[in-house]
């Protein structure tokens, strides 16, 4: 089995983002760049699968500029077969992602696909869902447990009630949640091999995606800010506190 | 004009309160109907209750075996052929609304808003990018339905009891997928308050230590009638199970009261919990990042502090 891996660059979680003042975006200039949190488990995930016996390859998938080259490596030294860059300067929505994907799935006839549950950008949480419909196939989101056997994914999902299972036929789309799994760190041995593995380089207007129903935004702004707080001194004082604002 | 399709959320033959919180969002729109669909394998209580919020124009039910439990692959052909006629397709964002409406969009072929925090047109909405660091405007093309997903801590459960609008059994010629199979739902049990909706929630982090000590903030919650609630840190920790864990990744709640016990307060999981009313911070780190949201802060042992709380409380 093939597993496709979405491997997207956002910019690091531990980052603080700042809204640009006239509202036409976030600063992202010189801000530390990083795999999203979910894909590097989705990744780790198939890797896994492979060591497994499971899965034979597994190739990770990227839709971005030029400079995603870079990124695409650190999959491959990850462990990575091989990566696919699609090559757009364009910034892109989930469902131009997923028909992206989709197109790749009728070229490369994976058993299983493997998304993030959200990335940390845009914090949409869409893209899995939407290729999966697209795809006429199953859905397994938010996974934090995956089994596979005789043809089908027996996955544990962390739902609002607690955790559910489901049964899922392959192929199938899994989107994975945080406690999925701890991916590996990259050692640097891998990062001279990684230079080594294939990139295969697809322009994104070859594809034939439909872009026109993407959603525009139209301005960006900082939060709304708290008022400033006070500190209390001892547990009196804060039941007090509370007290007053009829909270207790 | 605008008519809006509001997908309801219930568990356990229950109606969901993010369904009612949905429908506010709906209102906001200012449509010439709001229509409620309860897709289950048995909608006689879940109709009856969402008929009563107020604003409901018409409650629609699909009852089949196969709605038996919220499979996607399940509800999304069903929903998408229901969505015929409506400009807009609202759920809440709850992991089930997560699940469901972006299958759902793109059978439409449309994009989804996710997030909705608040509605500035028909077609015009905001919602939160970053986790929650940066709100965005963003228009869906009127050319096609809206599907989106509602922020529930955005947005007030409607009221209930003024009326009862229609219930009307809806007939859908779709076939429906077997691919995709329900297994078992492991619910922890707890007769404590919901944490989405609870007015006051208690949540405790890595410095409360161990999963046994977790029960000085399950009793402190008990004492003062609240839900209680997780940093990541103390899920992963294995403390307290998943489902109890507020931030980004987790449940976004807004409560009239936050408490924060032993959280430090990373962007992560102030996301979940920065439209609360008042946040308390106690922490023995005074320079924790808890510390510049909250509203009143306490730095101390919380093992010291907490006793101390309750016999102040009295």
């Amino acid at each position: 089995m093939k597993i496709l891996v979405g491997y997207k660059r956002v910019v690091d979680y531990n980052v603080r983002i700042q809204v640009k003042p006239d509202g036409t975006g976030v600063v992202t200039d010189g801000v530390k760049l990083s795999a999203n949190p979910f894909d590097d488990i989705a990744l780790e995930e198939a890797l896994r699968l492979r060591e497994k016996g499971i899965a034979e390859e597994v190739v990770v998938v990227g839709v971005g500029p030029a400079d995603l080259t870079a990124h695409l490596r650190n999959g491959l030294a990850m462990g990575a077969n091989r990566a696919i860059h699609v090559v757009t300067a364009d910034a892109v929505q989930p469902l131009t992602a997923a028909r992206v994907f989709q197109k790749l799935i009728d070229k490369e006839q994976p058993g299983l696909v493997i998304l993030g549950k959200q990335a940390i950008d845009d914090d949409a949480n869409q893209t899995g869902q939407m290729l999966a419909a697209l795809w006429d196939r199953p859905q397994a989101t938010f996974a934090s447990k995956l089994e596979i056997a005789n043809g089908k994914a027996t996955v544990t999902r962390e739902v609002d009630a607690g955790l559910e299972t489901i049964e899922a036929e392959l192929p199938a789309v899994i989107t994975t949640d945080l406690r999925l799994n701890e991916p590996r760190f990259i050692k640097l041995p891998d990062i001279m091999k990684a230079k080594s593995k294939p990139i295969d380089t697809i322009e994104f207007a070859s594809l034939g995606v439909d872009t026109h129903d993407q959603l525009t935004t139209t301005h960006y702004a900082a939060p709304g800010k708290r008022s400033k707080g006070v500190m209390v001194k001892d547990a009196a004082e804060l039941v007090a506190a509370l007290k007053q604002k009829g909270l207790l | 004009m605008s008519k809006i399709l509001v997908i309801a959320e219930h568990l356990d033959g229950k109606l969901n309160s993010s369904t009612a919180r949905a429908v506010s969002a709906a209102a906001a729109v200012k449509p010439e109907a709001i229509d409620v669909l309860v897709l289950s394998d048995n909608v006689g209580t879940i109709a009856a209750e969402a008929a009563k919020i107020d604003g409901v124009s018409r409650v629609l039910t699909v009852a089949r075996a196969e709605n038996a439990h919220p499979l996607a692959a399940v509800l999304a052909p069903q929903i998408a052929k229901a969505a015929a006629g409506y400009s807009h397709v609202f759920a809440p964002s709850t992991t089930f609304g997560k699940d469901v409406a972006p299958r759902v969009a793109a059978l439409l072929g449309v994009a989804q808003v996710s997030d909705v925090m608040s509605v500035e047109g028909s077609h015009t909405f905001k919602r939160p990018i970053y986790a929650g660091n940066a709100i965005i405007t963003v228009e869906a093309d009127a050319a096609h339905a809206v599907v989106a997903t509602i922020r529930t801590a955005s947005w007030p459960a409607a009221a209930q009891g003024g009326q009862s609008a229609p219930i009307e059994a809806l007939s859908l010629d779709v076939s429906l997928p077997s691919h995709t199979r329900f297994v078992e739902l492991k619910q922890g049990k707890s007769d404590r308050p919901d944490l989405q909706s609870a007015s006051k929630v208690v949540s405790g982090g890595r410095g409360v230590g161990s999963k046994e000590n977790f029960d000085i903030i399950y009793k402190f919650a008990d004492k003062i009638g609240a839900a209680v609630g997780a940093s990541r840190a103390a899920v992963d920790a294995g403390y307290v199970p998943n489902e109890l864990q507020v931030g980004q990744t987790g449940k976004i709640i807004a409560p009239e009261l936050y408490m924060a016990i032993g959280i430090s307060g990373a962007i992560q999981h102030l996301t979940g919990i920065k439209d609360a009313g008042t946040i308390v911070a106690i922490n023995k780190d005074a320079e924790a990042p808890i510390f510049e949201i909250a509203d009143i802060g306490l730095v101390g042992d919380l093992f010291k502090l907490i006793p101390e709380l309750e016999q102040a409380i009295g």
